[in-house]
């Protein structure tokens, strides 16, 4: 009988090692006349379970991690193939607290599917959206989307049905989706491994808003650092060309839709979604001044829905379960699920999917059992380079995107990075600032020279020269660039900063810290 | 990285395959990048020639974008992440270890070994995160990023 072990090929994963445990269980299985069948999954999200081996049971998938290469002799003798019990043992993958817990509806197929297996997609409640979607009016499935309350996971929120009915409505000759798969934001990574370990979810619900929106081609925006996630895109994409899925007669219903990918450049700003438009155009990676709004003339003139990855993953869930399952989800405005990604100096970092409206130390201490380093926990930024710094006494704050807007932060794209008691926040506002002028595409004067004089200003704060004088120019500079700037670039580099002014004053006085 | 040598022709015929697409600067820099290491300075006018756009757009293409070089890689290209996610597990250290280790500035030109920053690679919660001629490392040291290097220069 041929055993069933599933390894990871998750880019996270294999960054420790999940190719050569793959390899060293496909080896030591031969030596020993097993005969298995080793399936490359995406991560289950545990990523500090990783390498997670999973093996098929008659009582279903247990695991064990995390798994070194030097682990699998002693799994084999201990007869992990059949569940045996070792030390690294974990029990049924399912019953794991850490993933239990959680509320998998954009993730729910991730790390359990084979990611190019459109049978395995199938079996996993795949393409249930999109048949339903085909035999709706576009009508009704921009009206089940809005229903839904699903908002944009890039970070903006902006309400996704919205956005569809504004390009359902404008008539053109040639309509596109575009997604946003340039996730650039430091602590964030879901994008990266839905893609690579569930890239069909992504093509459904691109294919859903294409049927709804009257477009007839697709682009997925990947940014050069994911080239797995690259690769991993264009075979589903192939795979699914030859399923008769993607291409002139959508699963035989007449519609038209195809999907490219194009690799970015290596630029941050590319994320921003006009700035993404003109680097698919091929050009410089520019922001474009709004209005005109891209629903009405984005990609080369033409109307344009442009999503996130995990907006566009959360449709066909939508589209297969109704509006009202996942509006039952989340608090106020916040509605639905969020993909957390729990990041930093962190002990159990990794993806955590659940409803709007736990807390941020639920997160933390809980999820994330604390520091890596086993130092108490200092600071917290949530949302990306351009989101804040939190101290220890927001803890307790609900992670939607009400409430964390009210805490002068935002949720932006829903990662959590944290910092021990070694960070100095002044360092990592300058930093906010450099990576600014490093990033700009330079069209406006705030962000293009705000971002350079703000690093300077700083600077000259850490040496001690004029600290109260260059405090209030720095807060100056911070609402000239707030206001003044054209995209979120400009205009929200000062949060990280001015949250870091706020609630870490004493890394900001010289002697202060020194006494610190 | 082995890279095929540049020439005009060689260039011509990379671009043949990228000049119809639709927005075709970017993709025909990336492709001859990808094709011979690093783009060359005749293929300004190639590019122009062939997308019929002018030689002021392709080079505002060409120094807009981190990725474009203008010269031919390292043997080893070591890219380091120097973002928050990962300045919070001592990434800051490990470009200070790496520096001395490699005995190489970053961000300067080498032969051998060129070492990059780089912001975010996507592998925040295993960091610092690294890579090595395009190949992730999470938990990376001075030394792991050591052995990675010898085992791709030596297979």
């Amino acid at each position: 009988m041929t055993v069933t072990i599933y390894v990871p090929k998750d880019s996270a994963a294999c960054s420790i090692g999940a190719d050569l445990v793959a390899m060293a269980i496909e080896a030591e299985s031969i030596k020993r006349g097993i005969s298995v069948s080793i399936i490359r999954n995406g991560s289950r999200g545990a990523l500090w379970l990783e390498t997670l081996v999973e093996v098929v049971t008659a009582e279903g998938r247990v695991a064990y991690g995390p798994v070194a290469p030097s682990d699998v002799d002693s799994l084999f003798d201990s007869g992990f193939h059949f569940g045996g019990d070792h030390p690294l043992a974990l029990g049924k993958t399912d019953d794991i607290e850490w993933l239990a817990r959680q509320d998998r509806v954009t993730f729910a197929r991730v790390g359990i599917v084979d990611p190019l297996s459109i049978a395995d997609y199938q079996d996993h409640g795949g393409l249930v959206g999109l048949r339903r979607a085909l035999v709706m009016e576009q009508e009704e499935i921009v009206t089940e989307v809005t229903q839904s309350g699903l908002r944009g996971r890039g970070g903006a929120g902006f309400p996704a049905g919205i956005k569809w009915r504004t390009v359902m409505a404008t008539n053109a000759d040639r309509k596109y989706i575009c997604c946003n798969a340039d996730e650039g934001d430091s602590g964030t990574f879901a994008d990266r491994m839905l893609m690579e370990g569930d890239p069909f979810t992504l093509l459904e619900g691109m294919t859903i808003a294409a049927i709804a929106v009257g477009a007839t081609e697709g682009v997925i925006y990947v940014r050069s650092e994911y080239p797995t996630a690259y690769e991993t895109l264009n075979r589903a994409i192939e795979t699914a060309r030859e399923f008769g899925w993607l291409g002139q007669n959508v699963l035989g219903s007449g519609f038209e839709f195809d999907i490219r990918t194009r690799i970015g450049g290596g630029s941050y700003v590319c994320g921003e979604e006009t700035a993404m438009l003109e680097s698919i155009e091929g050009k410089r990676g520019v922001v474009r001044s709004k209005p005109p709004l891209p629903a009405i003339n984005g990609l080369f003139g033409r109307p344009t829905v442009i999503n996130n990855v995990l907006t566009l993953a959360t449709v066909p869930a939508i589209l297969a379960e109704g509006a009202e399952a996942y509006q039952g989800k989340g608090v106020g405005r916040s509605v639905g699920t969020q993909v957390f990604q729990l990041a930093g100096n962190i002990a159990r970092g990794g993806i955590v999917e659940t409803a709007f409206g736990v807390t941020l130390d639920t997160l933390v201490n809980d999820f994330g059992a604390g520091t890596l380093t086993g130092r108490p926990v200092r600071a917290v930024q949530i949302g990306g380079p351009l989101g804040a710094y939190l101290p220890v006494a927001s803890m307790s704050i609900s992670m939607d995107y009400e409430s964390l807007l009210a805490a002068g932060g935002m949720l932006g794209h829903g990662g959590v990075v944290v910092f021990d008691e070694s960070v100095d926040l002044a360092q990592q506002a300058k930093f906010a600032m450099e990576f600014c002028a490093i990033e700009s595409c330079g069209k406006c004067t705030p962000c293009r020279v705000g971002s350079v004089r703000g690093a300077e200003t700083i600077e000259k704060i850490i040496t001690g020269h004029d600290v109260e004088g260059n405090k209030k120019l720095l807060l100056d500079l911070c609402e000239v660039m707030t206001d003044g700037s054209l995209c979120a670039m400009g205009g929200l580099t000062p949060l990280p900063v001015r949250s870091a002014m706020l609630h870490f004053s004493e890394d900001f006085d010289r002697r202060a810290r020194d006494q610190r | 990285m082995t890279h095929a040598p540049w020439s005009v022709d060689a260039a011509t015929a990379v671009l043949a395959t990228t000049c119809d697409k639709p927005g075709p600067i970017l993709i025909s820099l990336q492709a001859l990048q990808e094709e011979f290491g690093y783009v060359h300075e005749q293929d300004i006018e190639l590019v122009a020639k062939a997308c019929n756009v002018s030689r002021a757009d392709v080079h505002g293409v060409l120094t807009y974008y981190h990725d474009l070089r203008t010269s031919a890689p390292a043997i080893t290209t070591l890219r380091i992440c120097v973002a928050e996610a990962c300045q919070a597990v001592g990434s800051r250290d490990l470009v200070n270890d790496v520096e001395r280790s490699f005995n190489a500035r970053m961000d300067e030109a080498g032969e051998s070994v060129e070492l990059k920053s780089v912001y975010c690679l996507g592998n925040c919660a295993l960091g610092p995160s690294a890579m090595v001629n395009g190949v992730l490392v999470g938990r990376a040291s001075a030394q792991t990023l050591m052995n990675a290097t010898h085992v791709q220069v030596s297979s």
